[in-house]
This record gives C-alpha cells, structure tokens and sequence, in this order.
C-alpha cells in the first residue's frame, strides 16, 4: 500500500505542474487574471476564501494523516480493543467555535460586496449625469445585441466599453433564458425573459491592453444546442475613443460602391437578409423587429457569427450552411439556396460594412 | 388487542384508531402524509400568490367572483367537517349505524359542495375565464382544482369504505380506516378556509 | 403459506419478487434497479467526457449532447442515488431497530415500482423522439421552447418516480418511531437509522414543491397552461424557486444517508463507538433544517438583489459549522482506534480529504459576490461532484460492501474491492479536481464543445483521462458481483467480526422474520454492548412465538403500471385523439388497483414457532 501511496504523490506533483504549466488561463478570459474593479473584488474574495479553505484542509489532513498512519492495525493487535470513548465536549466546542469565527471573517466581506456590486443607483437617476454609459444587451438564441440607448446606437456581438469608468448594463433575453459573462472582468448575470437585471462592470485601461485590448464574454446558461458557441467580444478602448465611435455609428451612411460584385451583394442582401438584419446602426425599430443581428459595422468585427476567424472564407462558409456552425440557430432555412457566386458577391458586400 | 377480534361497547377501546400497531402505524403515516400535502398546497399557494394579478388582458377576481356561491360552498364544507366529527363520536362509541349515518350526511354535503364547484367553474369559462386564458387562470384553476380533486377523491374514499363495511360493522381493522378518512376530510376542509381567504376574499377586495 | 426453506424456479422467483414485500427483497429490487440506472448514467458520463476530450470535437452533435447532459444529471440524482441510498435504507434500517419489517410493507413495494416505473417511462423518451434536453434543472423558459417530447417525459416521469419516493419517506419515518426494538430509544439509534431518519422528513418536505414544479410544466405543456410564459402573465422564476427548494434539500437527501454509512463504517473499522454521537445527531438535524433555508444559493445571479444574495449566503455558510462537527467527530472516531483497512474501511478514509474539499468549495460558492463568478462555470461542476461523488458514490460504494454480506450471504472479494476502490479514487480526482480550474480559467457548464485557444485544452483532456479510471473500477466491480455470487463463500451473522449493530446479530442474510424473537436494547450498538459482555446472541424481549407476516400482493406493481400507463397517454394527449383515453385507462387501472387495495382484507399470516425454531438451527450453522 505505501508503494501506492508513493506512486499517487508523484503522480499529484506531476499534475499540479501540468497546471502551473497551463498558467492560469487567458488574460483575456480568465477570472484569475482580474481585469477591472468587479473582477478585483471577486478576486479578492476568492483569495480570502481560498486562504482559509486551505487552512481548514490543512488542519484536517494533519490530523488525519496522523491518525491513520498512527492508528492503523498492527501485527499482533489484531483482537486489542480500544478504549471506548464516548466524547468531548471540550474539543467539540473547539471545532465548533474555530469556523465559526473563520465563517464570520469570510461573511464579512461577502456581504459588502454583495451590496457594492449592486449599486446601479447612477443609471436609475431621473437624471441621468451625460457621462454615465449605460448598454442594453439583450441575449437572443445565440447572438446578443449592445444598445447604446442614450446615443441611439444599436449594435450586435462586439460590445464597445470605454475604459477606467464604470459601465451600467441593463440585461434581458428576448427568447430563452441566456446568462452575460465576461469572466476577466467580472461575474456573470442571468438575462431573464420576464424581468430586465442591472448590474455594473469596470474594464481597466492597463489589464485591457495587456490582454489584448479585447475580452472574450460568454453565455453562461444552457439556452439550447449552441449555447456553448454563444460568445461575444468585449472592445475596451479609452473614454476619447469611445466617444469617436459613437460619433462614427451616429453619423454612418451606406457607402455607394461602384464595384458591381459588391452591388449584387447588396442587392441580394435587400431581398433575402434585411428583413431581419439591419445595416444601419441606428435602428429605430422596437425590439420585437430586430430579431437578427445589426450588421452596420460587420466589417470591423472580431468574429464570424461570433466563432470563426473573421475573414471572406469563413463568412462564406456561414452562408453556405449556418447549421453545420451553429446548430438550432435561427438564421438556417430563412433564406433560399445561395449560388457560389451569390455567396461570393453577398461577402463582398457585408465586408464593406465598417463604420472604423 | 387482536385486529379481527369480535368487539362489543365495553371491549371497543377508546382510541380504536391506535389500538393497534397497524393503526397506530396509519394515523401517524397519514399524519405525515398530510404534512406533505400542506407543502403542496402552500407550493400552489405560493404561486397563486405571485400571478393573481397577472390577467394578461382576461377577467380579473374582482370581476369574477360571486360571493353568495363562494359563501354558500364554504357552509357546505366546513358543515360536512363537523358532521364527519359526529361520525368518529359514534365510531368511539361503538355506534356503526349512526356513524355510517353522520358520514352519509358528509358526502352528501361534500358532493353539494362540489357540484357548486363545477357550476362555478362553467360559469367561469362561459365568461371567457379558461384554464389557458392568463397565468391567473391557470394557477387559479390549478389551486382550487386541485382542492376539488382532493374532496373528489374524499368523497370516492368514504363511499368506499361505508359500502365495503355495511355489513360487518365496526372492528380494529377498519376502525382506523375511517379514522384516517376522516382526517383527510378534515384536512381538505382546512385548505378550503385558506383558499376562501387568500383567493376569494382578497380577491374580491383587490 | 410460509416461503420458508422452500426451493424455487424462475418463473417463482420473478413472480416473488414481482410481489414482494419484504423490505430486504426490496432492498435488493432498489440495489439492482438503482445499479442499472448507475450505468446508464456512467456511460452517459462517459459520452460527455469523450466529446470534451478536445476542442471541437464532433464525437457527438450539439443537440444530442444535451440530451446526454440532461439524462446524466437526471439519471444519476432521481434514478440512481436516490434508489441506492434507498436500497441501503431498506436492506439495514429495519434491523438496526429491531422490527420485523417496516411500519408499511405495502407502501414500500409500491415506493419501489413507482420509482421503477418512473425511471423507464423517463428512458423511454430514448426512443419516442428524443431525450430531455434542458439539463436536469430544466429551467423553464428553454423547456418550453424545447420542441421534442423530451421534457414531457421528464415532468411525467419525475412526478411517478418522485411520488415512490415519497411513499418511502413516509414509511421510513413511521417505522423509526413505531417499530423500535423495546430499549431503542432515540439516543439509542444507529448513525445510519438518525440520518434516514431526517432524511426521510426532508423528503417529505422536500418533494412537493418539486411535485408542484412538475405539475405547472405539465399544464404548460400539454394542457395549455401559462404559468411560465411571460407574454400571458407567467413567470419562470417560479419554476426557478420551486425547483431548488426541492433540489438544495436533496442534497442532504443525498448525503445525509452517506454520512451515516460512514459513521456506522467508521465506528466498525475503528472498533470504537463513535465520537461525540449526541452532537452527530444534532448536526444532522441542524443540517436538514438550514437545507431548507439556503436554495436560493443556486439562483445567486437570477437577480433577486443583494438583501435576498447577502442573507443566503450566510445562511449557507452556516451549514459548514455542522457538517465540520461531523468531519472532526469522524477523525477522533479513528483517534485511538485499532483502524482495519478493508474496503469500506478504505472508501471512508479517502471519503474525509475528497469530501472537505467539495465542502469547501461548498463556502466558496457561498459567498455570493464571488459566486458570480462560480456560478454555471466548470468550478461548480467540479463542487458538485465533490460533494456527490466524493460524498454520496464512495459511500454508497462503501455500503454495498459494507453490507453486501448481510444483503446476499456472501462476501465481496476483498482484492478486487481494493483495486475498484484505488482506480475510482484517483479517476475520481483526476477527473473532477482540475475541473474547479477550468471554471475559474472562464469555461462556462454545460458546453458541447470549447474552442481552440482558450486554455482549457490540457485541463478537459485530464478530465476525460480520469473519467476511464472510474469505468474501469465499475468493470472491476461488476467483476467482483459476478465471481462473488457464483464462488463466494456463505458468511456468518457477523462476517466483519466488529459489528457493532443490531444488523450483525441475525444471520446473513436475515430470515424473513429477521429477529426471532425482538430483541432487548440496552444500549447504543446494542450487539457489541452483548458481544462485549461475552454473550453469543441478543437479550431477547419476548418469548419465542408465532410470527405474524404480511401478505405479498402483485398490486403495487399493478398500481405503478397504471400511472405509467397514463403518463405515455397524457404525453401525446395533443397529438392523437387517443392520447386522452389512453391516459384515463391508465387511471382507472391505478384507481382499480387502489380501490382492491381498500376493499380486500388483508390480515397478513403467521410463521409458526416450530418453523421459526427449524430455521433459527439452520441460520446458526451458516
């Protein structure tokens, strides 16, 4: 039995390096690598608990290597009977008073947050200060659409946040229930179909660069087939930036090309595609209407359909055959079979829409 | 005690309903059992609770309801809960006849209350008030239908057992068995107070 | 009339246990029914860790894993924990008190075939046109828009399986105060006897609301209903809030047994009574009570604001105190103990390091603004699995052992249990430990497939690595079942040589009756205070007699067919006309069966003295 006692601490320290050797996951992805005052304080938190948690294992593996190595059967013991104790009182208050105490340290904290993370006080005032961003993210089967409600600006699977403030979202789901994560930045909340949830994240200008400068956000409740292909991307630039954005989707108008592929495209795209996708980021049509992604500024995304490496092979490869991608999406079906050449001239054409 | 014993008034025990262990297995079970349908119904309580008001357009309880119906049906009931009390006197008292009568009395009145039911509920769905028509409807429908399955199956519960021992009078084997019947009735008659309230009477105030 | 020493055929075989009521016959039923289910759900396990194994992979496509994902969860809770740890209850409690049988033997094969019923109604859906794909939360606005019957066979299902399981509660806790042996006072109790004890008031308590739950999805479903359907007023948090107020108190359901197999393990193996008992027992009430106090933990990011986060994150932190209690009072069971490693032995001992870390990670949890970022990661999987896994599976693997001899006469080869035991260990680790890492490195549950990139590539390929650990223990298993049962050697009353309770003083297996005559209890572990006192067998509290046994009846089965029935009618209510009569044949079998039930007498049969003597010297030489 030692022998495989031995085996199994080598075999420990061998997968614990395996881990080290893993990191702790993408700056860009991972909560251990906090990007902003949400995330701080979750991991903060974490440290705490993990802190003591390891106190609490360590104390239990000390005394239980003891016993069971110290109190094992011995040759020749095999009919000694062991006093029969009934109890103590004393060290039964001791172990019940120890985490207790350790419980009160660990609740302390808890609750604070708790209470600091739901302080969406400045995006209910009836007056909201000019300055105060607020996004609402509606969370759709397998895509999700940013709506900047003071700008009028609406937007779809890039969110675009401004660094070093604090941005208030308001959250909900237009089919199935859905849930918006943006790990490095902060925890997640559910996006109901019967009630709107806020909360509020902070994306550091610092980490956000060191990470690339884009987060990964993620669907964090089962919504059906695609759910784990749910992603999104988080664009944190700095206030000016934003601010240039917003003036850029505000003022974007259609470009009239003069390439005749890219004409087709368009034409094609007015009769199959824009009864559900908008090209123009200043949707004023309810929410009900939108029920497919905004492309205005398609061209300037991370990704395709969320996923792919965004180049004109995988958009076609989109096109061509949604389901293989992104099974139960709603997309698949609306529209009639594509020639190549229809492919090849809607790609062209859903490239030229960027507003960057 | 033996369970098929022949028993006279002086040998009947005075709790025939625990004379046994099987008895006493049954009425603390059925206890149980009960304690369990009190968390159904507080459940489907709860519920009704949080979507009265949720018409989506239909009737509402203040248009609905009709208090001299309501009224009446809740007399019925809590009148056949005393008279099924009547009925366990005389069960303790070693008395079948009059016990099988005072239960006769209980489904009668119980039948009455769930014939008032029924009208009430046509009523309703000829005013446009179906089980489909808002989430009120159907956690009303819900709760108070699930009540009215219980004192259907209450009802179904006690004729069973007057027709099955008509003959053969009271003795520990089924002394417990109208015991329990009775709890039960009991116990539906209590939910039926708190739907009176929480349903009828709130919902006619608003 | 007496089944006494009497050789059988098949047919009578089947036909015995088709009407048994007896609750070591049932024990068994659970034991195998239970154990099928484990397998399904183990491959379905298997299934999900393949398809993990690397990124975007295609063992499987997106859909069908949802269907396995939810009939992993599904079958490993409701179809195989839940009976396991009742087959445990079944095969031990009654003698660990002292009684004959349970307060309700009837009820108890009618718990049995509606579980039984209930389970292959759900596995059905295999083949109708497709599993429940929501996960086994079956949250309710993706249950709806769910376009299979799946789901359908999941609320109808669940409500069959969960009303057996009810039954069982009930049953348990009036034979628990009823049928105790004369001296068996409550601080008298077995470990396992309290937990089953509370258990079965959790049960009680815990499955109405569930029941509820089920019953608004149904109405929903296939009636029309709109509870959950916001357009017309409804509301899914309802469903959220109904779920886990059954769903946390089935957790202690789950593990309170456990710890009392432990308990009972660790105080033989140990050859000590067990530590600071009066405040185990307390722990174990504490500990059902505030589980009904925490469910709104699992629904920390719904959004029901930080007043209602802050006091259930307290709440649940407040849990640890008692279950803490319980893992030191463990330890100092050992401390000064003459520690035998057999295999249960083993299972407890790497219980107590596997199981801390799932309660830790338990407060981890708890703490509600940390929780936002747990929740529905791979850390919570990894938790959850700790705790059920390292808690509920070791044990009931530690009890099978533990009381395979007392259920079937024979003991579980000690060499293959120690080779199970290492290879479900280390699986079990390898598998779930570097998962609390990936959920904090942001993989979100319940995922078909991860892409390239995001890190979790090494971590999800360990996973799957250990998840064959765990097949192979399983085969290992199995092996041992069937090399036992064909060459094992009959064993005595007391094969382990330091029972301690009532259980090791009847034969193995007991006799229908199992005790003779009731014994006298003087003490907590009553045979080892009699065994110490260098007495052979019980003090017994009444002269030998007539036994008096009941009736089996095929009813129960008939009863549970019935509803069964019923269910498959109701599911297609909306697509054929004869959906509706088939559903109310079904209930009329049901009501049939019910209504034979109340009108048949049925005074049971006695087993007289001279038989009870012939078999008592033949029990005594085994």
């Amino acid at each position: 039995m030692k022998k495989w006692l031995l085996n199994w601490r080598l075999f420990s320290l061998f997968s614990l390096m395996a881990l080290l050797l893993a990191g702790c996951g993408k700056p860009f992805l991972s909560t251990l690598q906090p990007a902003g005052e949400v995330a701080d304080m979750q991991y903060n938190l974490m440290l705490l608990s993990t802190a003591i948690m390891v106190f609490v294992i360590a104390v239990v593996t000390i005394i239980f290597v003891y016993v069971v190595i110290r109190f094992r059967q011995r040759k020749g013991q095999e009919n000694k009977i062991p006093k029969q104790v009934e109890g103590s009182h004393k060290l039964e208050i001791i172990w019940t008073v120890i985490p207790i105490l350790l419980l009160i340290i660990l609740a302390v904290p808890t609750v604070s947050y708790t209470f600091k993370l739901a302080d969406v006080k400045p995006m209910n005032k009836e007056k909201r200060d000019k300055d105060v961003v607020v996004v609402n993210v509606r969370a759709n089967l397998y895509w999700w659409e940013f709506e900047y409600p003071d700008y009028g600006v609406v937007t779809s699977q890039d969110l675009v946040v401004p660094t070093d403030e604090r941005v208030y979202f308001n959250l909900k789901a237009s089919d199935v229930k859905h849930s918006f994560w943006i790990p490095a930045v902060g925890g997640k909340m559910d996006t109901n179909t019967d009630n709107k949830n806020q909360f509020w994240l902070e994306f550091d200008s610092k980490r956000a660069e060191e990470a690339g400068g884009i987060f990964y956000g993620k669907c964090a409740e089962l919504c059906g087939p695609s759910h784990a292909l749910m992603d999104f991307k988080v664009k944190a630039v700095s206030r000016a930036e934003f601010d240039q954005w917003i003036e850029k989707m505000q003022n974007a108008k259609p470009v009239a090309s003069t390439d005749p592929v890219v004409k087709q495209g368009e034409e094609i795209f007015n009769k199959s595609c824009i009864g559900c996708h908008a090209v123009t980021p200043v949707d004023k049509r309810p929410e009900q209407a939108r029920t497919a992604p905004n492309l205005a500024n398609f061209a300037d995304r991370e990704r395709i359909a969320g996923i792919l490496e965004h180049n004109e092979e995988n958009l076609k490869e989109w096109l061509r055959d949604p389901e293989k991608i992104k099974p139960g999406n709603k997309m698949t079906d609306t529209y009639g079979k594509l020639t190549e050449e229809q492919i090849d001239a809607l790609t062209k054409y859903l490239m030229t829409l960027k507003v960057e | 005690m033996h369970i098929e014993e022949k028993l006279t008034p002086e040998t009947f025990p005075a709790e025939p309903e625990k004379a046994t262990l099987e008895g006493k297995n049954k009425f603390l079970g059925f206890w149980f059992f009960l304690g369990g349908e009190t968390v159904l119904f507080a459940s489907l309580f709860a519920t009704y609770l949080a979507l009265k008001d949720s018409v989506a357009g239909g009737p509402t309880s203040e248009e609905l309801f009709k208090m001299p119906l309501v009224f009446v049906a809740t007399m019925l009931l809590l009148t056949s809960s005393l008279t099924s009390v009547y009925a366990m006197y005389h069960m303790k008292n070693f008395d079948f006849k009059k016990m099988q009568l005072w239960l006769g009395v209980t489904v009668l009145l119980g039948a009455a209350f769930l014939a008032l039911e029924i009208y009430e509920f046509n009523e309703y769905v000829h005013e446009g008030f179906k089980f489909s028509t808002s989430a009120f409807s159907s956690a009303f429908y819900t709760l108070v239908g699930t009540h009215g399955a219980h004192v259907t199956f209450g009802l179904l519960w006690i004729l069973t057992l007057m027709i099955r021992n008509a003959k053969r009078g009271l003795n520990l084997y089924n002394a417990p068995k109208f015991y329990v019947a009775s709890l039960y009735w009991h116990f539906i008659d209590v939910v039926w107070v708190f739907i009176f309230t929480v349903v009828y009477l709130m919902g006619m105030v608003g | 009339m007496s089944t006494l020493a009497r050789k059988k055929g098949v047919g009578a075989v089947i036909w015995d246990y088709l009407t048994t009521v007896d609750h070591k016959k049932i024990a068994i039923l659970y034991l195998i029914a239970g154990g099928i289910f484990f397998l399904l759900g183990g491959l379905e396990a298997l299934v999900i860790r393949i398809q993990l194994a690397v990124p975007n992979n295609d063992f499987i496509s997106a859909g069908f894993y949802n269907e396995v994902l939810t009939m992993h969860g599904t079958t490993m809770i409701f179809l195989a924990a839940m009976p396991l740890v009742f087959a445990m209850m079944n095969a031990v409690v009654p003698i660990q008190i002292g009684a004959r049988d349970v307060a309700f033997p009837f009820l108890n094969a009618l718990g049995f075939w509606l579980f039984f019923f209930g389970g292959v109604f759900l596995n059905l859906s295999w083949f109708l046109g497709g599993a429940p794909d929501a996960g086994w939360t079956s949250y309710a606005s993706l249950s709806l828009a769910s376009p299979t019957h799946g789901i359908d066979f999941y609320v109808l299902g669940l409500q069959i399986s969960g009303l057996g399981t009810l039954i069982g509660g009930i049953n348990f806790l009036v034979t628990i105060i009823n049928m105790r042996a004369p001296g068996m006072t409550y601080m008298r109790m077995p470990m396992f006897t309290w937990a089953t004890f509370v258990t079965s008031a959790l049960i009680l308590f815990a499955f109405p609301p569930l029941t509820v739950g089920l019953i608004f999805m149904m109405m929903d479903r296939l009636f029309g209903g709109n509870f959950f359907d916001p357009a017309l007023g409804g509301n899914t948090i309802i469903w959220e809030h109904l779920f886990w107020i059954f769903g946390h108190p089935e957790v202690y359901i789950l593990v309170l047994p456990a710890f009392g197999i432990f308990s009972e393990i660790f105080a033989t193996f140990s050859r000590k009574r067990l530590f600071g008992y009066s405040s185990m027992v307390f722990a174990t009430v504490l500990i059902g009570f505030l589980g009904f106090m925490v469910w709104a933990h699992h629904m920390f990011t719904v959004g029901l604001g930080p007043i209602a986060n802050a006091i259930f994150a307290v709440a649940t932190m407040a849990i640890a105190v008692p279950t803490g209690v319980k893992i030191f009072n463990w330890l100092f069971t050992m401390w000064g103990g003459n520690i035998r490693f057999t295999t249960p032995m083993m299972y407890a001992v790497a219980f107590i390091p596997s199981f801390v870390i799932g309660g830790v990670t338990g407060v981890m949890n708890a703490t509600a603004a940390a929780d936002y970022q747990y929740h529905d990661s791979y850390f919570v999987v990894a938790h959850f699995h700790y705790v059920i896994v390292g808690g509920v599976v070791f044990a009931l693997l530690a009890g099978a052992h533990y009381w395979w001899p007392k259920m079937f006469g024979k003991m579980l080869d000690e060499k293959l249990g120690k080779v199970t035991f290492w290879l479900f260990f280390i699986g079990f680790h390898l598998t779930f430990f570097i998962q609390h890492f990936l959920g904090l490195m942001g993989m979100p549950r319940r995922v078909f497939t991860f892409l390239p990139g995001q890190g979790f590539e090494t971590g999800n390929l360990i996973s799957t690595v250990g998840a064959f650990f765990m097949a192979a223990a399983t085969v290992v298993l199995l092996a041992n079942v069937v090399i036992t049962t064909v060459k094992g050697k009959r064993v005595g009353a007391d094969p382990w040589g330091d029972g301690r309770t009532l259980e090791w003083a009847v034969s193995s297996p007991a006799p229908e009756y199992n005790f003779a005559q009731i014994p006298l209890v003087r003490g907590l572990d009553a045979y080892w205070i009699e065994k110490m006192e260098g007495k052979k067998g019980l003090t017994p509290a009444e002269p030998l007699g007539d036994i008096h046994m009941p009736n089996p009846s095929f009813l129960p089965f008939v009863i549970s067919l019935g509803l069964f029935i019923a269910a498959l009618g109701f599911l297609y209510n909306q697509d054929y006309a004869w959906g509706k009569w088939v559903g109310i044949v079904g209930l009329l079998v049901t009501l049939g069966a019910m209504f034979l039930r109340s009108v048949i007498d049925d005074h049971g049969f006695h087993i007289h003295k001279e038989e009870i003597m012939e078999a008592e010297k033949k029990g005594a030489g085994a």
